[in-house]
């Protein structure tokens, strides 16, 4: 069984600005891809590329094993595709919209009825089937995107930053859902900018200035040498009035980033220093931790952002 | 090839639902031509009447009174009162209160009776070329049939033209600016109507879904102009049938063929909306550029001036622009009764037109969509 989603040292360059940089990685049937970066960094072109919409300057890759360079019209009938933008039609309604996209991707008569039912139930969707898309909340406006992005039961679905903006609760419920479709074997490459849903996804990909830099579990990307400098940990230093301490902490000999996290501070700090952090800062309680996955992400922007100086 | 026009009924449906909704745009789209029918219909009448003209009568005598009342039958001259100076007659002029002002000196009697030349003075306001040039004509037309009257006292004149204006007899401003101005707003619309339903979906990110689906641009693009096509087909003939009931212009020819050779026109406009809106990000730009599109088509389009009358680039621009053709049709039928057999020419060039413009608006959206 081939990966549903190859790419292969993808690289995309629009004039002199390159885009997308060598990007390579291979996404299994059923599995949920979290793709994470920076506004800019290239999420979208990668999926533009990957839809078939882009020619890459190089590289190439494959959706269900067509390639992308080549059988771009029939991807797109393999490919569900939803955006924050949602791409509804306000002034329609639920049922409209749900109508228009089944036309669009060519299911008639029966089928087509059969699998609006279908895409209704699974959204939850069907109470508002008469509404305008417009009168929507954010959460349904999601829920109505989303079943019209699967309206022609694709293998693949990109969902890209699906979830901007949108209530946690709402935001839940779709992550439900793309459990579920995931447990029915479709395959999810999801963009988003929210570290609890990047912890959700079986993987993640994290891109920074059109590179992959890192990509792996959740655990694996935790236990990454470059997110976990030698001679390094990470430390939570629980300590009163920890807003008030961050900026004179942040100056400590051996203290090499330090942000607040809930009422301590989550710092990485030089194992050499630790004993002399702690007969400094006697009030506070110093633990060594796991590295988060936002620690794991800033240490490496931060390691590139030095190794570019 | 197949898939190059894949979604183009259930986009059609959409659209069709999109202009029952908005309830605003359809109405705005309907009604505006119509006002503005209504508004320059009767506003733009080319033939000159009763330009406001003062007198200074020196002469004060029978015959200055006679020529007076030549000037004033024209129907050009309306004689709006007496200055006593040559001072005051310019200052009516420059004032604005008069455009033409006639100094009859005081020897003129005297000099009609001895037989020499009398001089009668008329002023014009230059500052409008067209009125400016009627009076002139008619001022001195006058003055010809009166010294005709003058020396030939059995009162026959020894030519009588009798010109015949076929077409249009009573040479009616609205009989020819009509039905050009059908065309004209006919245009704005279309172009107005397409060009914003497909900003409208590039703004609120349909667009980039529909091009994650296999909607080919063919497929979109007619799917689009089927809807809009139609709805600015109703609206044609509701302004001919104002132009005819309102404007009593008659229709010479048949409306059937004005009809058919509609449908050429109206696929180059939708075209020309198309093309707009892949150069459109937001629906402001849009309506600029729609906009864009009216200025040449009033004045290059023979609509106005006299496409025979123009330089040769404008001459060339003018074989551009669609209006040209369709303006030309439009007067063919509706005045001169052309047929089919006289106006197929600008039909046929007005379908290619229209297929260009189809084919370069595809071939723009899909390199843009690509960007």
């Amino acid at each position: 069984m081939s990966a549903a989603i190859v790419a292969d040292r993808l690289t995309i360059c629009f004039g002199d600005f390159t885009a997308v940089n060598d990007v390579s990685f291979a996404v299994e049937q059923g599995e949920i891809f979290g793709f994470l970066g920076p506004n800019g960094s290239g999420k979208t072109t990668i999926i533009k590329a990957l839809c078939g919409l882009l020619k890459p300057t190089s590289g190439t890759g494959s959706i269900l094993g067509m390639d992308i360079r080549k059988d771009a019209a029939e991807i797109k009938r393999h490919v569900g595709y939803m955006s924050q933008k949602f791409g509804l039609y306000e002034d329609l309604t639920v049922g409209e919209n749900i109508d228009f996209y089944a036309g669009v991707y060519g299911i008639a008569g029966q089928k087509a009825l059969a699998r609006k039912d279908e895409v209704l139930a699974l959204t939850g969707i069907e109470r508002y089937l008469d509404r305008r898309a417009g009168q929507l909340s954010g959460g349904w406006k999601q829920r109505l995107a989303l079943a019209c992005a699967i309206i022609h039961s694709p293998e693949v679905v990109f969902l890209d930053e699906p979830t901007a903006g949108i209530d946690p609760v709402a935001r839940r419920a779709l992550w439900d859902l793309l459990f579920r479709l995931s447990g029915q074997g479709v395959t999810f490459f999801v963009t988003t900018h929210y570290m609890d849903e990047a912890e959700r996804c079986g993987r993640v990909g994290y891109i920074y200035l059109s590179n992959l830099v890192a990509m792996g579990t959740v655990p694996e990307l935790q236990r990454l040498p470059a997110a976990n400098p030698e001679g390094t940990s990470r430390i939570e230093i629980a300590i009163p009035n920890a807003s008030a301490m961050l900026e004179p902490i942040r100056h400590l000999q051996g203290i090499h980033e330090a942000t607040i996290f809930g009422q301590s501070i989550h710092a990485l700090a030089e194992t050499s220093q630790l004993a002399a952090l702690r007969s400094h800062l006697a009030s506070a309680r110093i633990e060594i931790i796991e590295p988060s996955l936002e620690d794991v992400f800033v240490t490496l922007t931060y390691r590139i952002m030095e190794a570019g100086q | 090839m197949k898939h190059l026009f894949h979604g183009l009924m259930p986009v059609c449906r959409k659209e069709a639902l999109h202009i029952v909704r908005d309830r605003g745009t359809l109405i705005f789209a309907l009604l505006l031509p119509m006002i503005q029918l209504f508004l320059f219909g009767f506003a733009i009448d080319t033939n000159i009447r009763q330009v406001p003209t003062v007198v200074l009568d020196e002469s004060r005598t029978q015959q200055s009174r006679q020529l007076l009342e030549r000037f004033a039958a024209s129907d050009v001259f309306a004689l709006r009162g007496q200055v006593e100076s040559l001072d005051a007659l310019y200052a009516a002029i420059q004032a604005g209160k008069a455009r033409v002002g006639i100094r009859i000196p005081t020897d003129y009697a005297r000099r009609l009776l001895n037989g020499t030349t009398a001089t009668v003075l008329v002023l014009v306001d230059g500052s409008d070329s067209t009125v400016a040039a009627q009076a002139v004509n008619t001022a001195t037309g006058v003055a010809l049939r009166q010294s005709l009257a003058q020396v030939l006292p059995s009162g026959n004149m020894p030519i009588d033209v009798r010109p015949s204006v076929l077409y249009n007899p009573s040479t009616r401003s609205a009989n020819f600016f009509v039905p050009g101005l059908v065309g004209i707003l006919l245009q704005v619309m279309t172009i107005l109507l397409i060009a914003l339903s497909m900003v409208r979906e590039r703004e609120r990110g349909t667009l980039e879904q529909l091009t994650m689906t296999p909607v080919g641009p063919l497929g979109l693009m007619v799917g689009k102009m089927l809807p809009y096509g139609l709805l600015a087909f109703g609206e044609l003939c509701a302004i001919l049938f104002v132009m005819r009931v309102v404007f009593l212009v008659p229709i010479h020819g048949n409306v059937f063929v004005l009809l058919l050779l509609s449908l050429p026109f109206l696929l180059t406009v939708l075209g020309l909306g198309l093309v707009i809106s892949t150069r459109a990000r937001t629906q402001a730009e849009a309506f600029q550029l729609a906009m864009g599109t009216i200025l040449p088509s009033v004045f290059l389009s023979g609509y106005i001036f006299l496409i025979e009358n123009m330089p040769p680039i404008f001459k060339a621009i003018s074989a551009v622009i669609p209006a040209t053709y369709y303006i030309r049709i439009l007067r063919g039928i509706i005045l001169r009764g052309a047929g089919l057999g006289d106006l197929w020419v600008p039909g046929l060039v007005l379908t290619l037109m229209g297929c260009a413009m189809i084919a370069l608006a595809a071939r723009l959206f899909v390199r843009q969509r690509a960007g």
